[in-house]
């Protein structure tokens, strides 16, 4: 229905630059994830593209057309909010159609689409009643509806689930996806969770301090990090990272490899490291070494190996592939 | 278990403790008022005979008829009308203009809005009758001596409620306000869509607060209004107090004493449940 456009957008407020210079080029009905640490920017980014946040410099276009100075209501989008933003005193119905009246949508239309947004979200036996009435996930769904109905060109979502119990937001996480493939509707959702984000997203963003630093597929991102934050943020437990020299790299500054990339044996390979404590989570184990000089490895293993003991030396080896070198920069080599 | 019986024992005791306190709390509030009831039904030789009566006569339809349509200066239903349209007048004056400058100052960026915010907030510290000679001053140059914008307006702006308004509207999450402007809302249709009905039990709190004080208006009616149609009932008590040798009409000034309790009890039984949730609780 829609493509968006950031073109090299940036934000200050005041003096404390948040935003610096991002481009994304959406394409129409694709479900982006930005992702990153609390604080980087990525709330701000959201609300730059609904119009709730001034952009300093750069451009914002929603298909093709420059959305910079246009309100809110007139970029056609629909936002989902982290804490829903529900109107406290409507009943649900009122809520979803809010958006509809104040368009002057005829009665009779504004009553379709509820009952077919209320029908595709569950939500029809709880149409009379007020947000208070209703639990966190019927919430939810209430907010969801709420931008269902508008029909809008672009959806966002800022963090929408973190309010809900783990069990929930599985739950709502496969169901947001669902209604995303049924509606095609190009998807901007922000969250600092990375399993929402690998398993959401078709493409997504990590962002770091204001910068996208990597903009990609889920699996790309993950087996191809680009930088060394990237490499530490996706991912748990997190990437070992270790100095290239104690590994024999020559070239780079830090070499990092994933837990799961590592092996465990008794017979020497390439560096000796003592047990610290094992987590065995049933399926899998995480071991947890400790290098010579003090570093912390960790080591994720199948949960049928044998539970190596606290305290026992082994050997920690990997295939060169394995190895992810970053250079000073923090830039992938 | 023995602890617990020993608390529900406590509790009840307490119970019968806290509700005898009460009642005597309420019997020596309603005294006085019992007996001026019971004055306003007796005639005049029985009030003035010692011991005075403590139960109500025979005479209640004839001293309020008197009291309503006759009075001593002017009659009380006259009065009634003018201290019910000043009361009205003045609380929803003060509702509407808070409600408006406090949506002002929290919701638009315009130059000089905190130093409205604190002009508004000094005007608390001076009550009326600080200013009430240079406001007599303004209100007779306009010729409003004796009219009911002469009776509301000086009274209708309120730094109270403007502040209430303020600190309520502060705490309404800025999501809300975000929502709605994602929906299309303008800023007055989320004035009255949103925030308005979202200050209901605050506006009806303050309505009956409002009123009261509106309806106990004394020194500036008695300023204001030197013609006896003009009078508020709350004035018109004391006006009625005879001058000289005239003999008070006991009576007919109790019997108006009662109907000028009888609005601001009405407002408050009606509004009581909205009333006591916007005092204790703010639905969001
Ligand atoms: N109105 C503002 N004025 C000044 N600084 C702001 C403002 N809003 C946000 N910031 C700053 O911008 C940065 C990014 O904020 P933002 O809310 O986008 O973070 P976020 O990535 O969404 O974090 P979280 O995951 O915690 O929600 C933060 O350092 C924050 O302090
Ligand atoms: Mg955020």
């Amino acid at each position: 229905m829609a493509t968006l456009t950031l073109d090299n957008v940036r934000k200050s407020f005041g003096a404390t630059d948040v935003i610096h210079g991002v481009n994304i080029e959406v394409t129409d009905g694709e479900f982006i994830v930005i992702v990153g640490p609390s604080g980087c920017g990525k709330s701000t980014l959201l609300r730059m593209v609904a119009g709730l946040e001034g952009i300093t410099s750069g451009e914002i276009r929603i298909d093709g057309h420059r959305v910079n100075e246009a309100e809110p209501m007139e970029r056609n989008i629909a936002m989902v909010f982290q804490n829903y933003a529900l109107y406290p005193h409507m009943s649900v119905f009122d809520n979803m159609a809010y958006g509809l009246k104040i368009a002057k949508t005829p009665k009779d239309e504004i009553a379709a689409r509820v009952a077919s947004a209320a029908k595709l979200l569950q939500l029809e036996p709880y149409l009379q009643r007020k947000p208070r009435e209703l639990s966190g996930g019927q919430r939810q769904r209430v907010a969801m509806g709420r931008a269902i109905v508008r029909k809008p060109a672009v959806f966002l979502f800022d963090e929408p689930l973190s309010n809900l119990d783990a069990k929930l937001r599985v739950q709502m996480r496969l169901e947001i996806k669902q209604l995303q493939r049924e509606l095609g509707v190009t998807s901007l959702y922000v969250t600092h969770d990375q399993v929402e984000a690998m398993t959401l997203a078709d493409r997504m963003i990590v962002m770091n301090a204001g910068v996208a630093d990597q903009i990609g597929k889920p699996l790309e991102v993950y087996e191809n990090p680009q930088t060394e934050f990237v490499a530490g943020f996706i991912g748990s437990p997190a990437t070992n990272f270790m100095p290239a020299g104690s590994v024999g790299v020559s070239v780079g500054k830090t070499v990092g490899i994933r837990p799961e990339h590592i092996q465990l044996t008794d017979t020497p390979t390439r560096l000796k490291a003592r047990v610290a404590y094992c987590e065995a989570l049933g399926a899998e184990t995480l071991v947890h070494l400790r290098l010579p000089h003090g570093q912390l490895i960790t080591v994720r293993q199948g949960g049928h190996l044998p539970l190596p003991s606290e305290g026992t030396d082994l050997w920690l080896g990997w295939h060169d592939a394995a190895m992810m070198v970053f250079g000073a920069d923090g830039r992938r080599i | 278990m023995s602890d617990q019986r020993g608390m529900v024992q406590r509790r009840g005791l307490g119970h019968w403790f806290t509700h005898l306190g009460l009642i005597i709390g309420v019997l020596f509030i309603f005294f006085p008022i019992w007996l001026a009831f019971v004055a306003s039904t007796v005639t005049q030789p029985e009030i003035v005979r010692p011991p005075m009566p403590l139960l109500p006569g025979g005479h209640f339809i004839e001293n309020y008829s008197k009291a309503l349509f006759a009075g001593v200066n002017a009659p009380v239903a006259t009065m009634m009308l003018n201290s019910l349209i000043m009361a009205l007048g003045i609380t929803i004056g003060k509702i509407v203009i808070s409600l408006t400058s406090a949506f002002a100052i929290v919701y638009f960026r315009f130059p000089g809005r905190t130093v409205f915010f604190w002009l508004i907030f000094l005007t608390l510290m001076l009550p009326v009758e600080v200013r009430i000679v240079p406001t007599y001053e303004v209100i007779a140059n306009f010729g409003m001596l004796n009219s009911y914008s002469g009776l509301i307006f000086p009274l209708i702006a309120s730094a109270t409620a403007t502040f209430l308004f303020r600190q309520f509207f502060l705490t309404v999450p800025d999501e809300l306000t975000e929502a709605a402007r994602v929906d299309g809302a303008s800023p007055m249709q989320f004035f009255f869509h949103i925030l308005l009905p979202m200050s209901r039990t605050n506006i009806a709190a303050l309505f009956v607060i409002l009123f009261i004080y509106g309806w106990n208006q004394y020194l500036w009616p008695l300023l204001i209004t030197t013609d006896p149609s003009m009078n508020t009932i709350v004035m018109g008590i004391k006006q009625m107090f005879p001058s000289g040798d005239d003999l008070a009409d006991w009576p007919v000034i109790m019997a108006t004493s009662i109907l000028a309790m009888v609005p601001p009890v009405i407002v408050v039984i009606s509004m009581q449940k909205l009333f006591i949730r916007g005092l204790v609780d703010s639905e969001k």
